[in-house]
């Protein structure tokens, strides 16, 4: 029996402290989009979603820069998990990061100029994007690599969905446009403050309001569900 | 935790000899990913150079001819110095060398020279191609290359269809803004809303005129065509 009992962790992956829990793989995707959301729910990255969130178009250049980055980063850290030493693990965390970055800067400068433009610094600002560095240390560090692919899609969609609400919403009250294409004809006027800083705090504050709705009525109902 | 704190022997003295290899090992990974990420990002510079350098001088190209009303064919001068030469310098950039563009019409005529400007604006610089006659400071036209200035008010400089056209055939010497309607040649009627951007977008055209107008007749005057 204590032979027993002794080899069975050993057998295992080895354990690492803080990993997350064994999930099915689905589940590491979907946890990014919904109940994990980084800026519905974790809050993080709030800084580049409050700043492109007024186009469409720079939601989507945006979203696909950072779940490029979020996927590749996250694999190779994965990858390499177990040859970084702890020490050291959050500056070649940042230098991955940084690398693929700047791949997916060039690679928009080279190919899609006009959207690289209106994006100017935000995709440079991706290495400190706190949702990158913090699935990298959370969760990347931690597992295999399948997981931490997975996980990297969900947060990167999570990610985009969050900016295309927000540009959406933005785009179309602010500029009475959606993706560039008018919508309501020449007598609308465009409020143009929803394309400025107040209107991304509003719209902001207007998604969490609705977020914080949902969650309360789930609780409400699981309350009800219960008693 | 608990492990830690009862056996005295496996973990610290699994440490302490490592310590020494251990630093050895940081400097070896972090020097590791260096090179790796340097590899990588000389492989992709190099890769996106050409399309990037590419889209910039085509950039150009097109608010040059826009500016100059199509243009049959160019010509470039170069700023050596002060003074203008058709040779680009040795050691300089093309894309980067400051430079004027000629206009000719199908009969090899001057229509108009483009030069490339910035002023401060409300928030940076607003950078503009700026088209004008050098004989009579008469403008040909004028197109934003770069702005940041306020989304929906600033930016009309650029957005505003109807303000580029108000410049051409006004004479810069030097052009003035005015808030209404006007019909003299020496003022231009700004943008209701925008009229520190487009006081801006003035103050570009009349340092583009009084920089490169004199350049321009001094290349003339030393036998340059």
């Amino acid at each position: 029996m204590t032979t027993e009992l002794e080899t069975a962790p050993a057998a295992a992956e080895p354990i690492v402290i803080g990993a997350p829990p064994p999930q099915p793989l689905h589940m590491d995707f979907w946890r990014g989009i919904a109940d994990d959301n980084p800026v519905m729910i974790q809050m993080l990255g709030l800084c580049p979603t409050m700043a492109i969130s007024n186009q469409v178009s720079n939601g989507l250049g945006m979203g696909v820069a950072t779940i490029f980055v979020l996927v590749c980063s996250s694999l190779l850290i994965s990858l390499l998990r177990k040859v970084i030493p702890g020490e050291v693990r959050l500056a070649t965390y940042i230098l991955i990061i940084a690398t693929f970055v700047t791949v997916a800067d060039l690679v928009m400068q080279a190919y899609f100029p006009v959207l690289s433009k209106t994006l100017g610094p935000f995709v440079p600002l991706i290495v400190v994007n706190c949702i990158i560095l913090g699935r990298a240390e959370a969760f990347a560090g931690k597992v295999g690599p399948l997981r931490a692919v997975a996980d990297g899609f969900g947060q990167g969609f999570g990610f985009m969905l969050a900016l295309l609400i927000m540009c959406a919403f933005r785009e179309v009250v602010g500029s009475g446009m959606f993706l560039g294409h008018p919508l309501f004809g020449p007598n609308y006027e465009p409020q143009i403050f929803m394309i400025m800083p107040p209107g991304g705090f509003l719209t902001m504050g207007l998604m969490f309001l609705a977020m914080g709705w949902w969650g309360e009525r789930k609780k409400a109902q699981l309350a009800r569900a219960v008693s | 935790m608990s492990g830690h704190e009862h056996s005295h022997g496996a973990p610290p003295a699994a440490a302490t000899p490592d310590e020494g290899s251990s630093s050895a090992r940081l400097l070896f990974t972090l020097a590791f990913f260096g090179a790796l990420a340097g590899g990588i990002l000389a492989y992709t510079y190099q890769k996106t150079l050409a399309p990037i350098r590419k889209f910039a001088g085509e950039k150009v190209e097109v608010a040059v001819r826009e500016v100059l009303g199509a243009p049959a064919s160019l010509d470039t001068l170069f700023l050596v110095g002060d003074k203008l030469s058709r040779t680009l310098p040795a050691g300089v950039d093309l894309l980067e060398a400051e430079k004027v563009f000629i206009g000719l019409n199908a009969a090899g005529e001057r229509i108009g020279v483009a030069v490339e400007e910035a002023a401060p604006g409300f928030a940076a610089d607003v950078r503009l191609m700026v088209g004008f006659n050098p004989a009579t400071g008469a403008l040909t036209g004028f197109k934003v290359l770069s702005q940041t200035e306020t989304p929906g008010l600033g930016d009309k400089i650029e957005k505003d269809t109807t303000f580029a056209p108000r410049f051409k055939g006004k004479i810069a010497n030097p052009l003035k803004g005015t808030k209404s309607v006007t019909t003299d040649p020496g003022t231009v009627q700004t943008i209701t809303g925008a009229t520190i951007s487009s006081k801006a977008v003035i103050k570009v055209i009349n340092k583009a005129v009084e920089t490169w107008k004199p350049r321009l007749e001094a290349f003339a005057k030393e036998g340059g065509k």
